[in-house]
């Protein structure tokens, strides 16, 4: 939806001119319509931006985060058309990755007065960023964690440690007398227009929810906590520093958060239901037949909810879903000219945007003559810091019925110890690591 | 072996380990929230706050002791990578 009033009150960001968000407070950030590819990992359909805020109070300026590198000159015009820079005396950097801070030197050069404010896990980053040499004026910088504020002479900024999302150091500033919310690269996104507000740019639902998805999904846990923060505050406006700037009822956008990092399966489980879903592949139907033998196994430990997919009828992202709502996942592979068969690798390889912690792991697999990949896929579970409790289980070629009772062995033991590590019971240390079935006692 | 305590309060489980085993050994096994960076002691990611048993943790090293003051810890806040176990303790993410 595009209204003239919306532009009157903070038109287009196409000519190198400041854009008022509130009073006192202007955007003087860059547009990077022409992005692709942001960070080798993202998809950027229409660029992206790089925003940055003025903050002008009665006694000096703040500048809230910078920009790109590369864009510095068109930050550096919005910022001139607003304010001079001995008027600067305070620099806020709620995260320090490079697309945020490629103009910090720079401006450092022309506002020697102001006074860098960073989160408390932020100073080694600092140094490793800007680098000083022995015969360079000191680096002076203030650390700043939740509560504490800088005042601007009618205008204060107040500060909220939220580490994690998505690096160590980032931290939101809170604009009291406006009610806006700079948050870093929480709630943003990447999408490029210049007409900068969320009722004045395009549908950018998908670009929002796709942000989420690849950087701060593997940090729910901390999206939680900062949202503890964050709900409380009477917003008026999010200014995040990519993609539009939320104005028009910032509370949704707080909501979705909140929505997407609540966990989606607990609420279907009974009380105390654990949940553990095994994947598999299988060429002949041997890995197949030990798949189900192993959720017969699993279904007779009670307490847990099992499901059982072959990897050959569905596509990767709806099982990534799947595993990040799952205890325990198994995976059971064939082994083709000594490695696992190439969808398990696929979906291996997409986890890295969900939370793995205290989840378990567990491989198996019938094979023909070599029968590496059990032992592949339980050293990639690990790498992805599962907790692998019971060796991993081969039978070469098709299961006998013996062979099947180890089975649903192997899925009563992996689901006794899903089961019964539960919260608030002491684990021994021997636990965390690999056991046989018989160790077990199972 | 003698034997201690680890609770890693923000996921509310205790793990029986032999005394010295580093923190960074049990807490990602288990699932508790700390998250490492280098490994190594040498980028703070992994910063615990110690809740109880502050002395039940081996003394920080030199090079701890420097990352720990650049990344403003807070009295009884540890690198989980560095920290050996002594005896019964309660950590959480710092």
């Amino acid at each position: 939806m595009t209204t003239s009033s919306s532009a009157a009150a903070g038109g287009p960001a196409d000519d190198c001119g400041a854009v008022e968000l509130a009073a006192g407070v202007h955007w003087i950030g860059a547009l990077d319509p022409g992005l692709r590819t942001f960070d080798l990992i993202l998809r950027t359909a229409n660029g992206t931006t790089y925003n940055s805020y003025l903050v002008r109070g009665d006694d000096g300026v703040a500048v809230i985060d910078t920009v790109k590198a590369e864009l510095a000159h068109d930050f550096f015009a919005r910022l001139e058309g607003v304010a001079r820079y001995d008027e600067i005396r305070v620099i806020v950097l709620n995260h320090l990755e490079p697309d945020h801070t490629g103009a910090l030197p720079e401006l450092m050069r022309r506002a020697p007065r102001a006074q860098l404010y960073i989160s408390k896990r932020a100073t080694a980053m600092l140094k490793a960023l800007l680098k000083p040499r022995d015969d360079d004026r000191p680096l002076t910088y203030q650390t700043v964690g939740t509560g504490d504020e800088v005042s601007l002479g009618g205008r204060t900024l107040r500060f909220l440690h939220t580490p994690f999302l998505h690096w160590p150091d980032t931290q939101c500033t809170w604009l009291v007398e406006e009610g806006v919310l700079f948050s870093g690269d929480v709630f943003g996104c990447h999408h490029c227009d210049a007409r900068l507000f969320n009722d004045a740019c395009g549908d950018f639902r998908f670009a929002f929810d796709y942000y989420y998805a690849h950087i701060m999904r593997p940090f729910k846990r901390y999206v939680v906590e900062a949202l503890k923060l964050i709900e409380p505050l009477p917003i008026k406006l999010i200014a995040p520093t990519h993609g539009p700037i939320l104005r028009d009822r910032p509370r949704r956008y707080v909501t979705r958060y909140r929505e997407l990092s609540t966990p989606s399966l607990a609420e279907r489980l009974d009380q105390g239901e654990r949940s553990l879903i095994i994947f598999y592949m299988s060429a002949y139907g041997s890995t197949a037949r030990m798949a189900e033998a192993i959720r017969t196994g699993a279904e007779e430990e009670g307490g847990i909810r099992v499901s059982l997919y072959d990897l050959e009828g569905g596509e990767t992202q709806p099982f990534v879903d799947l595993i990040e709502s799952a205890d325990a996942l198994a995976l059971g592979s064939p082994t083709i000219n000594g490695d696992a068969a190439k969808p398990i690798w696929d979906l291996l390889s997409s986890l890295t945007v969900i939370d793995l912690g205290g989840k378990l792991g567990a491989a198996f697999g019938s094979y023909g003559w070599s029968g590496e990949a059990v032992r592949m896929i339980e050293d990639r579970l690990r790498g992805l810091k599962l907790r692998v409790p019971v060796a991993g289980l081969r039978i070469k070629l098709i299961p006998t019925d013996e062979e099947l009772e180890e089975c649903r062995a192997f899925g009563r033991a992996l689901a006794g110890t899903l089961v019964r590590g539960g919260r608030g019971r002491v684990v021994e240390f021997a636990e965390l690591q690999s056991a046989t079935i018989e160790n077990l006692g199972v | 072996m003698a034997k201690a305590k680890i609770t890693f309060t923000d996921i509310e489980q205790t793990v029986n380990v032999p005394a010295g085993t580093r923190v960074i050994e049990v807490s990602e096994r288990i699932g508790a929230g700390i998250i490492y960076g280098c490994r190594e002691g040498d980028c703070g990611t992994c910063m615990m706050h110690v809740e109880e048993g502050w002395n039940n943790l081996t003394e920080p090293s030199v090079l701890e002791e420097k990352v720990l003051r650049e990344n403003m810890a807070s009295r009884h806040d540890r690198l989980a990578c560095q920290a050996q176990i002594l005896g019964d303790c309660k950590v959480k993410p710092a």
